[in-house]
């Protein structure tokens, strides 16, 4: 960490630059390919014009929910807590079944209302103003943070080179403002196929010639013993309740919505669900890393630098500015997909109608952007994480509008606006008092248990609108085109 | 009308997952071991594949109904 090594640095700096170039000139590329389309209406900055087939939402959703804070984080979790960090692993397992039911129905009503945003789509279904700027916020509440983890993902990964200070950080902001402004959702789809050969490379890697030079799988598991290889008692449910609300959270954020809505068409996704669990299979892989790191020694009280300082340690000076590069690329990537569904949120359910929605998408996702950066620069990373955890809690708080609106029950605007603040203000309230844990303590008698935070809230967010629902049930003018 | 009966029964090979990997004492054990792997990682691993193929059946029959 003290030195540089030039070749470390030289493979970064290549890879890093050659995705921004790449990305922020995707228009121009695509101009030479598609002479006659008009490459700067609103929908095609901001949704790609809706027409990524198979492959491209493959990448595109894959590269904008496995992102450099996974490749950070997962590790580090698994590194510190053992089995329990794996928790991961079921999440992003169910999460296909849920989308695969979910998510083309809410494609086709996005797409027959020409909707871009969760807010929109809400809006629609209650026909309620109140609902859709409640639904809008908390999207941009929950994905801010998001977006500073991934730049504290570059920083993390720029300070493992040795490289002093925030002028790194400022120099890879100012490449993903460029990247964004200038390619819109068009740059992250594209360059999500060198982030993705990348992390691919040097996760496969890392799980083949790691275990080599620590005697195999089964010492991996052996070395790790003082951290459990199984859950400890009492961990069994935080694992499948936390689990679960990440599933159910996944896709009400605006950057993966913004993927799913993407697409050409519902099969698109529904043929995607069943291949995007490949990703879960390299998520494991990279989980894994947290054990490698047991058995190769590493030991460090920052858990964050325990996956650079494993690659370093292990791989040759380039190879391991390659895979540094990988988790740079990989933060890049998705944090132009957050500023453009936090964007798309802020220009069409925000502010009034706008004459040019793409310059004000730009200009919107920019200063998301330097929002985050502020907050990496002058709050700690602490703050971005326990930010992201209540953000967690916001955004499940919006999946009674968003999902129970599909079903043919006749929910009101009145009942959703009334679950969503007794849901967020009991889960935000609660995981304040616990410390900011994302687990809360459960005792009724027969059954008692940690049980996590925001699916506790989510729970009495559902029992709330049932109950307003009945006692006062919404008008029967729903708009035709709204249920499917 | 029949179409939709079977789909809706085809859908409830999609609740296999989530009881698969929610009900963690399950797995919650370290033998048997595959490849050096305890068995709370390779079933879970498992799951992956096996998640895919219900899907795909679903998805497969669905477009023929």
């Amino acid at each position: 960490m003290s030195t540089i090594n030039p070749w470390a640095l030289g493979v970064f700096v290549f890879f890093f630059a050659a995705t921004i170039v790449v990305g922020s000139s995707i228009q121009w590329i695509r101009g030479l390919f598609h002479a006659k389309r008009d490459t700067d209406s609103h929908e095609e900055w901001s949704l790609g014009g809706r027409e990524f087939g198979p492959w491209v939402t493959w990448f595109l959703v894959g590269g904008d929910f496995y992102t450099a804070y996974t490749v950070i984080a997962v590790p580090a979790l698994v590194y510190a807590a053992g089995a329990y960090g794996f928790f991961a692993l079921p999440y992003t397992i169910i999460v296909y079944p849920f989308i695969f039911l979910v998510m083309p129905k809410l494609w086709k009503i996005a797409r027959a209302g020409g909707h871009a945003t969760a807010a929109d789509i809400v809006k629609a279904r209650f026909n309620s103003r109140a609902l859709e700027v409640i639904i809008a916020l908390t999207g941009l509440v929950a994905v801010m943070p998001y977006i500073a983890l991934q730049l504290i993902g570059i920083r993390t990964v720029v300070q493992a080179l040795g490289l002093p200070g925030d002028l790194p950080l400022i120099i890879a902001f100012i490449s993903l403002a460029a990247y964004t402004w200038l390619g819109g959702l068009h740059a992250p789809a594209l360059t999500a196929f060198i982030k993705d050969i990348m992390i691919y490379i040097a996760v496969l890697v890392a799980v083949t010639v790691i275990p080599l030079h620590t005697g195999g799988y089964s010492a991996l598991f052996a070395s790790a013993a003082h951290t459990d290889t199984v859950l400890k008692t009492g961990q069994s449910l935080p694992y499948a309740t936390l689990a679960l609300s990440s599933a159910l959270a996944a896709f009400l954020y605006p950057h993966t919505l913004t993927g799913i809505l993407a697409s050409r068409s519902a099969d698109t996704i529904k043929q995607n669900a069943v291949f995007l669990p490949a990703y879960t299979i390299v998520l494991g892989l990279i989980a894994m890393l947290g054990f490698m790191a047991h058995a190769a020694g590493i030991n460090t009280t920052n858990t964050s630098m325990v996956v650079p300082m494993l690659f370093q340690s292990v791989f040759p000076a380039w190879f391991a500015g390659f895979c540094l590069a990988a988790i740079a690329v990989g933060a890049l990537v998705p944090a132009a997909v957050m500023a453009i569904g936090a964007a798309n949120l802020v220009t069409n359910n925000l502010l009034p109608p706008q004459a040019n929605p793409v310059r004000t998408s730009r200009i919107v996702a920019f200063i998301v952007k330097i929002g985050a950066l502020i907050c990496v620069l002058f709050l700690n990373a602490q703050f971005a994480i326990d930010f992201q955890l209540l953000g967690g809690v916001f955004i499940l708080q919006t999946f009674p509008a968003l999902i129970l609106g599909l079903f043919r029950v006749r929910f009101s605007a009145v009942a959703m606006l009334t679950g969503w603040a007794v849901g967020t203000v009991f889960g935000v309230s609660i995981c304040w008092m616990d410390g900011l844990k994302p687990i809360h303590p459960v005792n009724l008698g027969l059954f008692s248990g940690n049980i996590s935070t925001g699916l506790l809230s989510l729970v009495i967010n559902i029992a709330i609108v049932a109950l307003v629902s009945v006692m006062a049930p919404a008008k029967q003018n729903i708009p035709a085109n709204t249920t499917v | 009308m029949t179409g939709f009966s079977v789909m809706k029964y085809l859908n409830l090979l999609l609740a296999l997952p989530f009881l698969g990997l929610l009900w963690t004492p399950l797995y919650n054990r370290h033998d048997p071991v595959l490849w050096g792997f305890p068995f709370f990682y390779w079933y879970q691993f498992a799951w992956v594949p096996v998640t895919s193929a219900l899907i795909w059946i679903v998805w497969k029959k669905g477009q023929n109904t």
